[in-house]
C-alpha cells in the first residue's frame, strides 16, 4: 500500500513538473488542401533533421488562423496553414493578442477543377455557366428573378439535360472564398448580372458583390464542410453531382473522376503555372516571428519547407499536384531575413 | 350450460386460435429482428475485414544497393556529421543504380527511364537506406541488400485494387511500369508479405500510404487508457463508495445522483470542448498530448465507473454489513473487508467497459489536436510519453479515411481491424472477470 501510495505521488509530481518543460517540436494548423504539403514536409524535415517530426493538424484556413491569432507562448501554434491570403480583420484579432510580428510565406499554387462521376457526361465550364446554375437569383429580361434552373442545359443549351447538382466547400474553407471570387462573381459580372445590382443598391459595389455571391438554398448547391473525401463520395452517391476539388486530390483519384474544362482550360500543373487557367489560387502558411527561437527547428523548418528541392518544379511537392512558385527565391529571401507583413508594407 | 357442452379441450375454439396465432406471429417478429440484426453484423464484419485485411499484407522489393563512397562521403572521413549532411534527396541516385543493376542481373530489358523505374520504390526507401548508412557508417563503399516498400500503387496493383484501366488517366504510375512489376514479380525481386510495420510503425505523409502504421497511434491510445485508469477509478471508486454507504439521503445526494446520471448522457465532444477550454487554454497543458486526452475521457468515463460501481454495491446484501457490524467492526472496516471485495468483480468489469469505451472514442480528440499528422517516429523512434504530442487509434482511423490517396482507404479499415481486435479483448476479458468472480445470493 506503502509502495502504491508512494509512487502515484511520484507519477504525480513528475508529470505535474515535466508540463513545466518547454515544447519542442513545431506545431501547425489549418488549410486542409495544405495539410498534404506540409505533412510531406513535416516528414522529411522529421528524417533529415535532428528535431522531432512537426505536428500538423487541418481544420479549415479560417479555423487554423483563428488559433493562430489566440496569442504567443508554448500553447499556441507556431505556423498557420491557408489557402488565402490573411485578412484585415484577422491581422487586427492577431495584433489584439500580441501576435504582432507575422512572417508570409508563400509556397506555391493551387488549381481549383471541377470534376463529376468517371463515365458520365463530360463538360465544359464557363463562369458564367455556374453563376447562372448556383446564383440565387439570376438576370432574365434585364430584371433579377429567382433562379430557375434545373438542368446545365437550361444553363446553357450546348450542355447535357443533367440535373444540376453541385458540391461545393463550406465557408469555413479558403477554397469557397476562391470559388466565390473567381467563378461565381466572374460569372455575374459576365452575365450582366453585376452591373445591374450595383444599380439595385444604389450603386454600392461591395453590396452588389454580396447580392452575387449568394448562392440559390433550394438543395442544388450543397456545402461540404469536411474534406474532399467527403465531396467524393457524395458524387459517388449522387450520379449527377459535380464536385469542387483541389487539383492534387483529382490526380490521386483519376480512376473516380473526371475533370471539367474551365473557359476551355483543362486544368493541370503546366496551365496553372503559366496562368492559364483561370481557377487557381496562392497557398500560404504564416509564422509568429516570435515564436522563432523560442521553439526549436521553427526556422529550419520553414527554410526547408521553400527550398527548390521540395517546392521547386522537380520537388516532391509539386510531384503531389502543387504548382510550383516561380518567385520561390523571393520568398526564400524573406524567411531568411525573418521579413514580417508590417516591414512588406 | 348448453354453450359449454359444445366446447371440448381438443378442439380450438376461435378465440384461442386468434391467441395462439398472435403468439406465433410474435415469435416470426422476434425471430426476424435477431435475424436482421444478425445479418447486419456479419455484412459489417464482412465489409471490414473484406476492406481491411488488405493492409497487414504488403508489397516488398528486395534491392542490393551499393553505398557508393563518393555520394555519401566524398572526403573518406566517416565523420557521421558531414554524412548527416546529405539529405534524403541525395539518396535517389543509389536507389536508381540500384534498380538498374537488379534489373540488368535479371535480365529484364524496359524502355523506362531510371527515375520511373524507382518511382516503383516507397518513398520511403530513401530515409530507410538514409537511416542504415547513418547508424552503420561503416559500411559506406560496401554493397548492402535491403528490403525496401514498393510504392502504394505497385501494391494496389498486385492487390487488385490498381487495375490497367483505372491508371489510364493517372500521372503516378503507367502501364510500361506495371509491365515491369510483372517482371520483377516473375524474378522474385517484388513479393507480397505480412506487414509487421503496419502494426508497430507510425503514421506516413500523404505521399508514401505504403509506410503508414498504427503503432505510434496505439501507444498515445496506451497512454490515455493509463490515465483514465489511473484518475477514474479511485475517484469514481471513492465517489461511489461514500454516496452508497456513508452520504446521508437528502435532496443534496438525490441533485448529485441525478446529475452523475445526466452526466453520462452528455455527448462526449462536450468533453472535448471543455478540454480545450479548461485543460489547455486555461491550464497551459500542451496541445495533442496525451495526458489531455486521458483527462478529458477521464471526465466521460467517470459517470460510467460510478453507475457501475454503486449498482454493484447495492448487489452486496445488507445481511454482510449487519453481520460486520454486529461482531464490532466500524462503518469503514464493514466497507473495506466485506462489502468492497465482493463488489470488486462488478466494478472492475464496470471499467473496463468504462475503458473500451473511452477507447474508441474519436469527437472529443478532435478539438485537443489529436488528430491531424502526428508522426512522432523521427528521431526518438518512439513517442515517449505523456506530453509528447501523439495520435490515438479511432482518431488515427479517421485521419485516414479523409486522405486524398485511395491507399489510406485501406488502412483505415484495417485499423479498424485492429481496433476492434482491442475492443472485443477488454470486454472479454470483462466477461471472464464476471464469471469468475462474482457471487450470487
Amino acid at each position: 500500500m506503502y509502495i502504491a501510495k508512494t509512487s502515484l505521488s511520484a507519477l504525480i509530481i513528475s508529470t505535474v513538473a515535466s508540463v513545466a518543460s518547454a515544447r519542442d517540436q513545431v506545431q501547425i494548423a489549418g488549410s486542409s488542401t495544405v495539410l498534404p504539403y506540409a505533412s510531406i514536409v513535416a516528414e522529411a524535415f522529421g528524417e533529415n533533421f535532428d528535431f522531432p517530426t512537426p505536428v500538423v493538424e487541418s481544420g479549415g484556413s479560417s479555423a487554423g488562423l483563428k488559433r493562430f491569432c489566440e496569442g504567443l507562448g508554448e500553447n499556441t501554434i507556431d505556423i498557420a496553414n491557408a489557402s488565402r491570403q490573411i485578412k484585415e480583420s484577422e491581422l487586427k484579432v492577431c495584433a489584439k493578442n500580441d501576435v504582432t510580428d507575422i512572417i508570409e510565406v508563400r509556397i506555391g499554387y493551387d488549381g481549383i477543377v471541377f470534376a463529376s462521376e468517371k463515365g458520365g457526361n463530360k463538360f465544359a465550364y464557363t463562369q458564367s455557366d455556374w453563376f447562372l446554375a448556383l446564383s440565387d437569383e439570376v438576370l432574365v429580361d434585364g430584371k433579377m428573378v429567382a433562379n430557375p434552373n434545373k438542368t446545365w442545359a437550361d444553363v446553357n443549351a450546348d450542355m447535357p439535360a443533367q440535373l444540376l447538382q453541385a458540391f461545393i466547400p463550406g465557408t469555413k474553407h479558403g477554397t469557397r472564398e476562391v470559388f466565390e471570387d473567381k467563378v461565381i462573381l466572374a460569372g455575374c459580372e459576365a452575365t450582366g448580372a453585376f452591373d445591374v445590382l450595383k444599380e439595385a443598391n444604389g450603386g454600392d459595389k461591395k453590396a452588389a458583390e454580396k447580392a452575387c455571391i449568394s448562392l440559390r438554398t433550394d438543395g442544388v448547391s450543397v456545402d461540404i464542410d469536411g474534406d474532399y473525401t467527403e465531396t467524393l463520395a457524395r458524387i459517388e452517391s449522387t450520379k449527377d453531382g459535380i464536385g469542387v476539388f483541389g487539383l492534387a486530390f483529382y490526380e490521386n483519384n483519376t480512376d473516380k473522376l473526371q475533370v471539367a474544362t474551365m473557359a476551355d482550360i483543362e486544368p493541370t500543373v503546366e496551365s496553372i503555372s503559366k496562368g492559364e487557367y483561370p481557377v487557381s489560387r496562392p497557398l500560404f502558411f504564416y509564422i509568429k516571428k516570435a515564436h522563432i527561437g523560442v521553439i526549436p527547428g521553427l526556422k529550419d523548418f520553414a527554410e526547408f519547407f521553400v527550398l527548390d528541392e521540395i517546392a521547386g518544379e522537380d520537388g516532391p511537392l509539386a510531384e503531389y499536384g502543387l504548382v510550383a512558385d516561380p518567385e520561390l527565391e523571393i520568398t526564400q529571401e524573406t524567411i531568411a531575413n525573418e521579413t514580417t507583413i508590417a516591414d512588406m508594407m | 350450460m348448453s354453450n359449454t357442452l359444445n366446447n371440448s379441450l381438443l378442439t380450438l375454439d376461435a378465440r384461442t386460435k386468434k391467441r395462439n396465432a398472435a403468439e406465433t406471429r410474435f415469435r416470426v417478429y422476434g425471430i426476424a429482428a435477431i435475424g436482421a440484426g444478425l445479418a447486419m453484423l456479419i455484412l459489417l464484419l464482412l465489409t471490414i475485414f473484406g476492406n481491411g485485411l488488405g493492409a497487414f499484407q504488403q508489397t516488398f522489393v528486395t534491392l542490393n544497393v551499393p553505398l557508393l563512397e563518393e555520394k555519401l562521403d566524398k572526403n573518406s572521413t566517416r565523420n557521421l556529421e558531414k554524412i548527416k549532411k546529405v539529405s534524403t534527396f541525395g539518396y535517389a541516385p543509389l536507389l536508381k543504380q540500384a534498380m538498374e543493376d537488379t534489373l540488368a542481373e535479371n535480365g529484364i530489358e524496359t524502355d523506362l527511364k531510371s527515375k520511373k523505374q524507382a518511382a516503383l520504390l516507397s518513398k520511403s526507401a530513401a530515409a530507410q537506406l538514409r537511416n542504415y548508412v547513418l547508424a552503420n557508417p561503416d559500411m559506406i563503399g560496401a554493397t548492402v541488400e535491403f528490403t525496401f516498400l514498393a510504392n502504394a500503387r505497385v501494391d494496389g496493383y498486385l492487390k487488385d485494387r490498381v487495375t490497367r484501366e483505372s491508371i489510364a488517366d493517372d500521372k503516378n504510375i503507367n502501364a510500361a511500369q506495371l509491365d515491369l512489376v510483372d517482371a520483377l514479380l516473375a524474378a522474385e525481386v517484388i513479393e507480397q508479405r505480412f506487414n509487421l510495420s503496419f502494426i508497430t510503425g507510425a503514421d506516413a505523409s500523404d505521399q508514401r500510404p505504403e509506410a503508414a502504421g498504427m503503432g505510434v497511434s496505439m501507444l498515445g491510445s496506451f497512454f490515455m487508457m493509463l490515465v483514465v485508469l489511473a484518475l477514474a477509478l479511485p475517484i469514481g471508486v471513492a465517489a461511489s463508495i461514500y454516496l452508497e454507504e456513508f452520504a446521508p439521503k437528502n435532496w443534496i445526494t438525490d441533485i448529485i445522483e441525478v446529475n452523475i446520471s445526466n452526466l453520462a448522457a452528455v455527448p462526449s465532444i462536450v468533453f472535448g470542448i471543455l478540454g480545450l477550454a479548461v485543460f489547455i487554454n486555461s491550464m497551459h497543458l500542451p496541445q495533442s498530448a496525451p495526458l489531455v486526452g486521458g483527462l478529458v475521457l477521464t471526465l466521460m468515463t467517470l459517470p460510467t465507473i460510478i453507475i457501475s460501481t454503486r449498482a454493484s454495491l447495492k448487489s452486496v446484501p445488507p445481511s454482510i454489513r449487519d453481520a460486520a457490524l454486529g461482531v464490532g467492526a466500524s462503518k469503514m472496516q464493514s466497507v473495506f473487508h466485506h462489502v468492497l471485495p465482493l463488489a470488486a468483480p462488478g466494478i472492475l468489469t464496470g471499467t473496463i467497459i468504462g475503458l473500451a469505451q473511452a477507447l474508441g472514442e474519436t469527437a472529443p480528440l478532435l478539438l485537443i489536436g489529436m488528430i491531424g499528422f502526428i508522426a512522432s517516429n523521427a528521431p526518438d523512434s518512439v513517442a515517449s510519453g505523456f506530453l509528447d504530442p501523439n495520435s490515438a487509434m479511432p482518431a488515427q482511423i479517421y485521419e485516414w479515411a479523409k486522405r486524398a490517396d485511395p491507399a489510406f482507404y485501406e488502412r483505415a479499415w484495417g485499423g479498424i481491424i485492429i481496433l476492434l481486435v482491442f475492443l472485443i479483448t477488454m470486454n472479454t476479458i470483462a466477461v471472464i472477470l464476471r464469471r469468475r468472480f462474482e457471487r450470487r445470493w
